[in-house]
């Protein structure tokens, strides 16, 4: 999973005629490939906006106006604003005690904050019902003291933390454990406390990497829909994120607005993804001009 | 903690806190949690559990879920390492955009991708219409379940692989050509036994992934109960209908295949790091 989700800084190969294929075999190839990403990824963003923009402008924007819209786009930058910050915190934990230090069982513990990627987003929701919904561990506690988690927005909140739980921490891991601890070692035996060396020295270090982990998280948080779902109870203008708002018009056959709110999400998928390309070219030109100057 | 775990010596400050906050908020998030819903289906009796999980509707599930996870990620690996050969091997206009697309399922909501998947793949869609020509029915039928799955787990298979073939020493496939392998030899015999750890791993984590998908299904499914209907969203049925017994014991089962499923993917990552650094 690391090595999808991590950025690269590839090296460029190169071939000469005997160890490439001929025109054809390699025009075709190419055709097989840009045909395949055509028909699964192309086709499929581009209908986004254009079902969107189908009916006009007018009728786009309006899609955004509906105060049921505007409370689901609400709703999905508070749980995000929530989830980040605290998964933020949790990798830089995480990667600082796993990369900078030894100990058994580390790779057991990297397993564990990898589970939420092979848990179904379907069960996330559910594991969380069984400890605060009505019928759940706790949901007697929790009714007599009047706390909603189920069908409310902690609820919301805590799926949406699960399911995004490893981002950081994942992007972070390897990229600390490249680096080594010299840097910190010496910082500390120069008088550095902790702190200092985590801010003046680690984070630098590591920061176009944490920068990806966090826009990758941001996306992955506000796009949840699966766990969400399980916990939301689809109450509208109160506990609907935009992925559920798009399911119900979309259930509704109101498309335009459907089409409109997840051309939303669409965009933020596009930055994210451009941000990936752009911050992989970041590191591989920081790299380039660090060999440089190594060499010199 | 530090005893505990035997730390080696190190100058540097924060193992404990840091270690601490780590387990404490996995444990909170993750662990107590998934603990939970164990709990919770060892307190039913086993005859509830195993009338939930091999009734028929179950049984067509598994089939379904599985059988299109399969076929999805084996379409993944087909098309995922032609996808990931040509984009390290070849230069061509928009190879830089068709790169940064391959990320794209990854970062676009389920939901989305479910939506738009329907209404391409539909009878009057931008692709669906052609496919209806010729009598085939994508959207609404298992083969929609299929597409989608196809869709979720393309990066998958090209990112894993694409390290790969980048590292490739071109010096064996010059000794190749110069022993007089040919092309197709070359990638036979001496190409496609480095990339296969690679494949292996690329597949599981696509169908790993495949198994437990829900957002990007529904929409194009069809969702007919014994036709088209996947085990997770028999889960939310179950929910819907307040059977927490049975959702809880599909639920129970469907995280005991993917803990499998992450023993497999790391036994095979720890296989294709060994040959990686064997070479």
């Amino acid at each position: 999973m690391a090595s999808v989700i991590a950025l690269s800084s590839p090296v460029r190969s190169r071939s000469t005629a005997a160890t490439t294929e001929s025109p054809a075999v390699r025009r075709l190839l190419i055709a097989v490939a840009v045909l395949f990403m055509a028909a699964f990824l192309v086709l499929p963003l581009a209908a986004v906006f254009y079902e969107a923009l189908r009916k006009g402008l007018d009728v786009y924007l309006e899609s955004f106006a509906n105060a049921d819209a505007r409370a689901a786009i609400r709703l999905t930058l508070i749980s995000a604003a929530i989830a980040v910050p605290l998964n933020l915190v949790f990798g830089i934990a995480a990667a600082w005690a796993i990369a900078k230090f030894e100990f058994t069982g580390k790779s057991f513990l990297i397993t564990l904050i990898d589970l939420p990627f092979s848990v179904s987003p379907v069960i996330a929701g559910l594991v969380y019902v069984l400890m605060f919904g009505l019928h759940g561990w706790f949901g007697p506690w929790l009714q007599a003291h009047d706390i909603r988690i189920i069908f409310a927005v902690p609820g919301i909140v805590l799926a949406t933390i699960f399911v995004t739980f490893p981002f950081v921490a994942r992007e972070l891991i390897p990229l600390m454990q490249e680096q080594g601890k010299e840097e910190e070692e010496a910082a500390v035996l120069l008088g550095a406390g902790g702190w200092q060396v985590l801010w003046r020295v680690t984070l630098p270090n590591v920061k176009w990497g944490l920068l990806y982990g966090v826009i990758l998280c941001n996306a992955r948080a506000m796009g949840e829909f699966g766990a969400v779902s399980v916990v939301s109870g689809h109450i509208r203008g109160l506990t609907n994120t935009i992925p559920l708002q798009v399911e119900i018009l979309y259930n509704e056959y109101s498309f335009a607005a459907s089409f409109a709110l997840a051309s939303l999400l669409s965009l933020l998928a596009l930055v994210t993804v451009a941000a990936k390309s752009l911050l992989e070219w970041k590191i591989r030109r920081d790299q380039q001009i660090a060999i440089r100057e190594s060499v010199a | 903690m530090k005893t505990l775990l035997l730390t080696r010596h190190s100058v540097l400050p924060g193992f404990g806190l840091a270690m601490g906050f780590t387990v404490v908020y996995l444990s909170l998030i993750v662990l107590i949690p998934l603990a939970g819903l164990f709990l919770k289906t060892a307190s039913l009796s086993w005859p509830e559990i195993w009338d939930t999980v091999a009734s028929p509707r179950a049984l067509a599930s598994y089939r379904l879920t599985f059988g299109a996870s399969l076929i999805g990620a084996s379409l993944n690996v087909v098309f995922g390492v032609i996808v990931a050969w040509v984009l390290v091997r070849y230069s061509f206009p928009g190879k830089r955009i068709l790169d940064a697309l391959v990320d794209l399922p990854f970062a676009l909501p389920t939901a989305v991708a479910g939506i738009t998947l329907a209404s391409v793949y539909s009878e009057n869609g931008w692709i669906g219409r052609y496919l209806a020509e010729i009598g085939i029915k994508v959207a609404y039928t298992p083969l929609g379940v299929v597409v989608a799955l196809a869709f979720i787990g393309l990066p998958f298979v090209v990112r894993t692989v694409q390290p790969v073939l980048e590292d490739f020493e071109p010096e064996l496939e010059e000794a190749a050509a110069c022993l007089g392998a040919s092309r197709l030899q070359t990638f036979l015999q001496v190409m496609l036994p480095a990339m296969v750890p690679a494949v292996v791993t690329g597949f599981a984590l696509a169908f790993a992934r495949a198994i437990g998908e829900y957002g990007s299904v529904i929409f194009i499914a069809g969702n007919i109960p014994m036709v088209s209907e996947i085990t997770p969203l028999l889960i939310i049925t179950k929910l819907e209908q307040y059977d927490y017994a049975g959702a809880t014991a599909l639920g129970a089962t469907m995280l005991v295949v993917s803990f499998l499923l992450l023993l497999v993917i790391n036994a095979l990552q720890r296989w294709a790091w060994l040959r990686s650094t064997q070479r």
